[in-house]
């Protein structure tokens, strides 16, 4: 997968972007955070707050139960503040 | 049409451009986004905005507003649309947005313009980076901005 992270998710995190092979046992987006949450502090700061972080899964908003595959795109962001 | 871009937009000309020759239009609106100088709602509490810093996530940009222009085109009966964005490094007073919409009667370009501004609000990814005197600041999501998409919700 191709992993994208956007604003203060990028800035806490230190990536702006990166390439994950599909972590054993994850099938879900909701899945995907529980585990990214697990890979340290910046990760964890991030994703403190549950369901605040916004996720989009090809371009399009996903929810918790949105099915990933190995060649999806991922996208981590906060609430979108634009126009 | 939309566009995403980091230069500025000449309003005049792109209401122009985008209406010329239709002569089934009867109304045009348009909706400018600019940049204050404050930080939040009020402007007396708010601290000075020196400049700010517009980021984006390209692909889905182009996907969002071409799906929120879609969805005002099948709700409305639209002679034209235009939704221009910009990003980048933006000071106060400088336009960030641009909405145009044309229409035979101006009940329906008045609707779709608020509508379009609304969707896109919530919906393109957009983020503001504000430059204030305490340093830069992720501008946060503003619930009010919610509820006023939430209206357009078709029940």
């Amino acid at each position: 997968m191709k992993v994208l992270y956007f604003a203060w998710v990028r800035t806490k995190t230190g990536i702006a972007e990166e390439s994950l092979a599909l972590p054993g046992g994850v099938e879900t987006v909701g899945q995907f955070l529980d585990w990214l949450k697990t890979r340290g502090p910046g990760f964890a700061e991030a994703l403190k707050q549950p369901g605040f972080v916004r996720v989009a899964v090809n371009q399009e908003f996903a929810q918790a139960d949105t099915r990933l595959h190995d060649r999806d795109e991922v996208a981590l962001f906060p609430p979108v503040t634009g126009g | 049409m939309i566009r995403v871009q980091r230069e500025d937009f000449d309003v005049g000309r792109e209401i122009h451009d985008l209406t010329a020759g239709n002569h089934a239009i009867g109304g045009v609106v348009s909706f400018i986004g600019t940049v204050r100088d404050f930080v939040g709602h009020e402007k007396d509490a708010g601290a000075p905005v020196k400049a700010m810093t517009l980021e984006h996530y390209p692909a889905m940009t182009e996907r969002q507003l071409t799906d929120i222009e879609a969805e005002a085109r099948s709700r409305w009966p639209l002679e034209a649309s235009l939704i221009i964005h910009r990003y980048g490094h933006l000071e106060p007073g400088d336009r960030i947005v641009l909405v145009v919409t044309a229409a035979g009667h101006r009940e329906d370009a008045f609707q779709s313009c608020q509508f379009l501004i609304d969707w896109l609000k919530t919906k393109a990814p957009f983020w503001k980076l504000e430059d204030t005197a305490e340093g830069a600041k992720w501008v946060s999501a503003d619930a009010r901005d919610d509820s006023l998409a939430e209206r357009w919700h078709k029940r």
